[in-house]
């Protein structure tokens, strides 16, 4: 879990985005890079652009603030109501970039200083290069893909009710063994939609809150309450939780799993907080699962890497026509060390789950490492892509 | 004490007179001659600012030798009403130590006390520590490890502090000193997030030995540690570099290892009325500590950053999570590096300041107008098993009062600030920096008397 109790930063980051084609971040890949860059200054009364025309393709737009409010700058189908592209709060005195696929065709641009109104607005022209510009048709990739994830996250949250209700029956009625055997299980969906979940701050203390998470005098409940009950070896002088405690922390577990699956449920999502929640998974792999101090008690912290990296390939899967469409290299690379990643895992295996932490050998678990990072640096840039448009 | 040759007595004895200036800062002034420096009082005490001396065997060379090698690097005294090293414009590089005090003989400790102090005063102008590195006589080992020779004293500040374990431990009053502990010098509370390694953490005494070649900070510290055995113990050390943390407004602004700009709104050395209010302990603080002021507290945390997540972060993000932006410092609110970020200033639903970015939470506008001296040093200390760099930040600060600065604002920053997800807190240590030493006095001399 997240240790600060704040919307996380990938869902918060998108609140600033108002639709799917919008956009601010910049293009790296070279396949697309940008034509041409045009400046932009606006100012409190003025929006002062280098160009009025540019040819279709790739264009950046570098837009300085020189006014003294925050301001935004805004490019406008012909109509002046489609939004094609756009980057907000821009502080007095800075600039921000962004790189937006453009077909021939007319736009109009606007700055709104002050962040109101219809801003001050101009004409801006885009002429046929003769090239193809990805953008065409995209608007069904991208409810293809936001649909796809939404449905798997909609089913694993499902499965998370399901399997939590298995696991802590076996936990309140005092058979610990088949509570240590459904412990990765249930955990599984939970790990597969972790940034989903954990969007939800009282959930995510609630639910999957660490020892060393906690503030002084904070009563500690949720999975890995339960997991060093389970699994107290290691626990100086620990003492067993009675049957009444046990039933108390169960019941929670599954009222807290129930209302996720309900607030989950009225959630929907956009391209970027797919890309970002893939990316976000596989840092929870990098930061707390790799390192053994996710499940510190049970040592089932492969099962939890497997469910993270299930997660971001899912979120992946469904972006990927969008993805193809703007940097088919970079499919190719991601399909590949995913792949890589897999295998690693899979050597893992032991019967229905995984080897324990503690008996993966040194070297195994620094080349999980090295996979993790080998895949998680190009799906950092897979945000990016779906946003160039 | 110096070898018995002239000079070096005179050298001594021209630091014992010397009155370092508020910033603790001494430096040399062109055309120094040797008479005038082994002149009489007048003249000595005309050579405050004459300690650019290079460092040379006061065995073997005269000070003229050393003048004449051109080491005219700055050197910053030891004594003041402060300790140096607090103020003094942050130097480029690090080595700090924790000892266990492994004696329960006060004499013992105040002994060690006056040789670290006697030691201090040599290392920080440049000298060797004892008979030095080349003594005469060759079958003795010499006093001084000698990597320091020839290398000026390169701005070296060394700065004491006592740890709660000095006043009591386990319950006992080790050197008759519970009765005069601060209320305030207590082991920090967990704070969440807080992964502590114990056998990094803590410790009885500490020396922060800062100057701009690490050589010589390390020669610093190996050798008080040397002086120190049988009476301490090293408990933990860290090496830093590349300071993060500006205390002077001639210094540039410094970037941490997330590659931002770090300590812009510090506590600067010109604001006399900022240090009295939150860094120097005051007369009337603390009733059993009459003794401190003039000190202050030093909170030292190893602060390790998951470097290769956060690289993996858009910039908008990265700059999102500090409050400010990578190239300029400025704050997203806009204007430049030192302008007030504005929280109020809205943007499409939500402030442009981020409210769980690194500055706004940590603001003194949102913490009571609380501020802190904050010294801290960047680390890479290898790599982990699996082979992500153990990186960050090794946080230094100097407060008036622990529990009224330190605690509530790091309590609110584990609590609230989006960058905490890529920190991790290693190790934690609280120490009492006494109050500056007197020439003729040992450190901390006010405790025992």
């Amino acid at each position: 879990m997240p240790r600060t109790a704040v919307l996380p930063l990938w869902l918060a980051a998108v609140l600033l985005v108002t639709g799917c084609t919008s956009n601010s971040a910049s293009q790296k890949s070279s396949e697309i890079a940008p034509e041409a860059t045009i400046t932009v200054e606006s100012s409190d009364t003025e929006c002062t652009l280098s160009a009025t025309e540019a040819v279709s393709g790739s264009v950046r737009f570098s837009v300085k603030n020189t006014g003294n409010d925050v301001t935004e700058f805004y490019l406008y189908g012909s109509d002046g109501e489609r939004i094609v592209s756009e980057v907000e709060n821009i502080g007095p005195g800075l600039t921000r970039e962004f790189v937006t696929a453009l077909a021939a065709g007319s736009y109009i641009t606007a700055c709104k200083p002050g962040m109101s109104g219809d801003g001050i607005r101009a004409d801006f022209t885009v002429t046929d290069s003769g090239k193809d510009v990805p953008a065409a048709g995209k608007d069904q990739l991208v409810e293809q893909a936001t649909d796809r994830y939404r449905d798997y996250v909609y089913g694993q949250a499902e499965l998370l009710v399901d399997k939590t209700e298995e696991f802590a029956a076996a936990y309140r009625s005092g058979d610990l063994a088949a509570a240590r055997a459904l412990y990765p299980v249930a955990r599984t969906p939970w790990e597969s939609i972790e940034t989903v979940a954990e969007s939800f701050a009282d959930l995510d203390v609630a639910l999957d809150a660490r020892e060393a998470d906690l503030e002084p005098g904070q009563i500690w409940t949720g999975w890995h309450r339960i997991e060093k009950d389970l699994w107290p070896q290691r626990a100086k002088s620990y003492r067993p939780l009675g049957a009444k405690q046990r039933g108390v922390l169960a019941a929670k577990l599954v009222a807290d799993t129930t209302e996720l699956e309900k607030r989950v449920g009225e959630l929907s999502f956009t391209v970027a907080q797919i890309a970002n929640g893939a990316t976000g998974l596989m840092e929870e792999v990098a930061t707390s699962k790799l390192t053994g101090e996710e499940e510190y008690w049970s040592r089932t912290d492969l099962s939890d890497i497997q469910a993270n990296v299930t997660g971001a390939h899912e979120a992946f899967e469904s972006l990927e026509p969008i993805v193809s469409a703007g940097d088919a290299d970079l499919v190719e690379t991601l399909d590949a060390r995913f792949a890589e990643l897999q295998t690693l895992l899979d050597a893992q295996r032991r019967g229905d789950g995984f080897v324990p932490y503690d008996k993966v050998p040194a070297e195994q678990l620094k080349a999980l490492a090295d996979a993790v990072n080998a895949l998680a640096e190009p799906l950092s840039r897979v945000g990016a892509v779906v946003l160039a448009g | 004490m110096p070898s018995g040759e002239e000079s070096s007595g005179a050298d001594q004895r021209a630091l014992a007179d010397s009155a370092p200036d508020p910033a603790g800062e001494v430096r040399r002034s062109a055309g120094l001659s040797r008479r005038r420096l082994i002149g009489g009082t007048v003249a000595v005490a005309g050579a405050a600012g004459a300690f650019g001396l290079g460092r040379a065997s006061a065995g073997t060379q005269t000070l003229q030798d050393r003048l004449e090698q051109g080491h005219l690097d700055r050197a910053v005294g030891f004594h003041g009403a402060h300790q140096a090293g607090i103020v003094t414009p942050a130097q480029d590089r690090l080595h700090f130590a924790a000892f266990d005090l492994i004696t329960d003989s006060r004499e013992e400790l105040i002994d060690l006390l006056r040789r670290w102090t006697e030691a201090a005063e040599r290392l920080t102008v440049g000298q060797e520590v004892g008979d030095g590195a080349l003594p005469d006589e060759a079958s003795l080992p010499p006093d001084d490890t000698g990597e320091a020779l020839g290398l000026p004293a390169s701005g070296l500040t060394i700065t004491f502090g006592f740890g709660p374990g000095m006043f009591e431990r386990d319950g006992v009053d080790r050197f008759g000193l519970a009765h005069r502990r601060p209320a305030a010098l207590s082991d920090l509370p967990h704070f969440p997030g807080d992964q502590l390694d114990p056998r990094i953490s803590g410790g009885d005494l500490c020396v922060q030995a800062c100057a701009d070649d690490p050589q010589v900070a390390v020669h610093a510290v190996r050798n008080l540690a040397r002086i120190g055995f049988g009476v301490v113990s090293m408990r933990w050390a860290q090496l830093g570099f590349g300071r993060t943390s500006s205390t002077t407004r001639a210094q540039r602004t410094p970037r941490n290892l997330f590659g931002f700009k770090d300590g812009t709104k510090n506590i600067l050395a010109d604001e006399r009325e900022a240090l009295d209010t939150h860094v120097w302990i005051q007369p009337g603080d603390d009733p059993a500590a009459g003794w401190a002021a003039g000190g202050s507290y030093l909170i030292a945390r190893r602060i390790n950053m998951t470097v290769e997540v956060w690289d993996r972060q858009p910039l908008a993000d990265q700059e999102r999570l500090v409050g400010r932006t990578k190239g300029s410092g400025a704050p997203l609110s806009g204007g430049e590096e030192f302008d007030d970020p504005d929280f109020e200033l809205g943007g499409i639903n939500n402030p442009v300041m981020p409210v769980d970015s690194h500055v706004a939470v940590m603001h003194p506008e949102h913490n009571g107008g609380i501020r802190m001296l904050r010294r801290g040093y960047n680390f890479v200390d290898g790599t982990d098993r699996l082979g992500a760099m153990d990186a960050g930040l090794f946080f230094l600060a100097f407060v008036r009062d622990p529990v009224l600065q330190f605690i509530p604002v790091q309590t609110k920053m584990a609590r609230f600030d989006a960058m905490s997800e890529y920190l991790k807190f290693t190790s934690s240590a609280i120490f009492l920096v006494p109050p500056g030493v007197q020439p003729g006095q040992y450190v901390g001399q006010s405790l025992f008397t």
